[in-house]
């Protein structure tokens, strides 16, 4: 074996490289899809909830995609909100996701407020950021208005509606 | 292909096959150990033993543990705890071990600082070893993690949701590491992978070449003296051992380094036997539940002032969030220790008592570590002494990355210009 010829040992290195380069990139892109939620998981993003039943000032909970949804039918002297109610047959509702949006803690509600212990922070009634390091309001979870049903999962006029003004 | 020739003993047999021997003058007999330490420079070892315990014990855990999210909790609180004999004790002995790792690993890495052991030829043994600190925080918090409790089932949601910060695809990459919407079994099982495979081959490579970086630069000393290693060598060889200012690792610091070994193997031992409880949070023998956080949540004591500057800032700057100005602190106080090499802008290799700036220097990073660890243990909420803890969070935040970043650079400056 001679290596005087260093021309062909080179293009025998380069195709080499090439053939490594796209294995190499394809290996990356089934490892990121192996890491991706399973077609199971999400087939069950959807849930609906019958929101007729609800009492006035009365937080209600739920699941959805194993996160804790806040569903309050706000009372009367409840703030209004317009940029963030959800308003299903008349009556308004705050409707979000019950993981704060610093780190993901869940805010109790107490007194008009939620408040999440982790690290202080303030939402009010509404879900908007009030106190502490959540950058935002509590986020609202994309749904469709279904007569008095509500359907989580799936997006709406409404829903963009409120995603453009929060 | 070497010469072989009819060997004369077991011995020789390998070392014609394996070069035996010259591999034993490198890596002991002829590597050479300044005669001026101190038992602070026994933490390598003392560590070693330890990965060696969290390894064994590990693999005794791993026999019963069931990475499955509906059996995790009852295959550790109940498999390993109760029917399995002595399953308490590698459970005990694996937690234990765990914590003061990283009370060794400090202590370890403070005493690199003190002697500033960390720059002249040794940045690499610096950096291999703050690369370390950080891998084994990534393999404490998925093993923290794994019996499925309600402490494990938050920290994972609050560390996988630090990745949310992440620009633009923040969201999309937390849903990606948990494998799901929420944390749940997909995540649990992969960092059960990361847990017991993927992390502790990278982390014995690491080791290895932690071990290598020193080689050449060898070990700093009491005073900082600069020594010339072969020179020192020659004269420990040649018959000169009371002259020479060093020793060869075997069997000169290697047997006392066991005897260290062993006082701190009686130590280990009664904390195992007698005072396991505080490397177990209470609130993680409660089953994990996705729908009720803990009122209080904070990681285990060696994470707590990095959590404290994570939770430091409170307001908005301009267009940046508070929680990412926290998040950018975080990530910073995680890899600051690595750049010290760069940051001290001195070439003083001596102990921090003989400059009395760096000296303060020192006391104060210390001092503020301790208190961010005591804050970060502490309630958000409450206050001292009338002053809201976030308040003081914010302060002694501040103060770290300040002695890193200014003062560090502005004393070691001092000091060149001084001299
Ligand atoms: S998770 Fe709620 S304030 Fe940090």
């Amino acid at each position: 074996m001679s290596l005087e010829n260093s021309e062909r040992r080179k293009f025998i290195g380069a195709s080499f490289s090439a053939v490594a380069a796209v294995g190499g990139f394809f290996s990356l892109v089934a490892m990121k899809k192996t890491w991706d939620p399973l077609p199971s998981v999400k087939a069950a993003g959807f849930t609906t909830v019958d929101l007729s039943p609800l009492k006035e000032g009365e937080l209600h909970q739920i699941t959805w995609r194993k996160k804790p949804i806040f569903i309050l039918k706000k009372t009367a002297d409840m703030k209004a909100d317009d940029n963030r109610d959800v308003i299903v047959d008349g009556a308004r509702y705050t409707v979000c996701i019950g993981l704060c949006t610093h780190l993901g803690c869940i805010p109790s509600y107490k007194s008009g407020q939620f408040i999440c212990a982790c690290h202080g922070g303030i939402f009010d009634i509404s879900g908007n950021a009030v106190f502490g390091p959540p950058p935002r309001g509590l986020d609202i979870p994309p749904f469709k208005i279904d007569g008095t049903k509500l359907v989580l999962g799936e997006t709406s006029p409404e829903f963009e509606k409120l995603v453009k003004k929060a | 292909m070497a010469n072989i020739k009819k060997s004369t003993s077991l011995g020789d047999w390998f070392d014609q096959r394996l070069a035996v021997k010259k591999f034993w003058n490198v890596m002991a007999a002829e590597y050479w150990i300044p005669k001026n330490i101190s038992f602070l420079w026994a933490m390598g070892v003392i560590l070693l033993a330890l990965f060696v315990i969290l390894f064994v014990s590990g693999l005794m855990l791993v026999m019963y543990y069931k990475p499955d999210a509906k059996l995790a909790f009852d295959s550790v609180n109940y498999t390993i705890m109760q029917e399995v004999e002595y399953g308490w004790l590698w459970r005990h002995m694996h937690g234990i071990a765990a914590s003061i790792t990283f009370l060794i690993i400090y202590i370890h890495t403070f005493t690199g600082i003190y002697y500033r052991s960390y720059k002249n030829g040794r940045e690499m043994i610096w950096v291999s070893g703050i690369l370390l600190f950080i891998i084994f925080s990534a393999e404490a918090f998925s093993g923290y993690m794994l019996p499925w409790g309600q402490m494990s089932y938050w920290a994972a949601q609050v560390i996988t949701q630090l990745f949310g910060g992440v620009p633009i695809i923040g969201d999309a990459l937390v849903e990606w590491i948990r494998g799901d919407y929420a944390v749940s079994d997909p995540t649990l099982t992969r960092f059960y992978m990361l847990h017991v495979c993927l992390l502790p081959i990278v982390i014995i490579a690491v080791i290895a070449f932690h071990f290598y970086s020193l080689r050449f630069p060898h070990v700093n000393n009491l005073d900082g003296e600069e020594i010339d290693f072969d020179l020192e060598g020659e004269k420990y060889l040649s018959g000169k051992v009371k002259e020479s200012k060093v020793i060869p690792f075997w069997p000169g610091f290697l047997a006392k380094d066991f005897f260290y070994v062993s006082i701190f193997m009686i130590f280990f031992f009664y904390l195992v036997g007698f005072n396991y409880n505080f490397a177990m949070d209470p609130i993680n023998f409660e089953p994990a539940n996705s729908l009720k956080t803990p009122t209080h949540i904070y990681p285990e004591w060696y994470f707590l002032w990095q959590y404290e500057i994570l939770r430091g800032f409170f307001f908005d700057i301009g267009p940046l969030k508070a929680s990412d100005i926290g998040l950018i602190a975080f990530s910073f106080a995680g890899v600051s220790l690595g750049l010290l090499p760069w940051l001290d802008r001195s070439d003083v290799v001596a102990p921090a008592h003989k400059n009395r700036g760096f000296f303060i220097w020192f006391w104060v990073l210390l001092v503020d570590m301790i208190l961010l660890s005591i804050f970060g243990k502490l309630p958000a909420d409450g206050s001292i002494m009338g002053i809201n803890n976030t308040y003081i969070g914010f302060v002694l935040s501040i103060l770290y990355i300040g002695l890193i970043v200014v003062f560090l650079p502005l004393i070691t400056i001092l000091e060149r210009k001084g001299r």
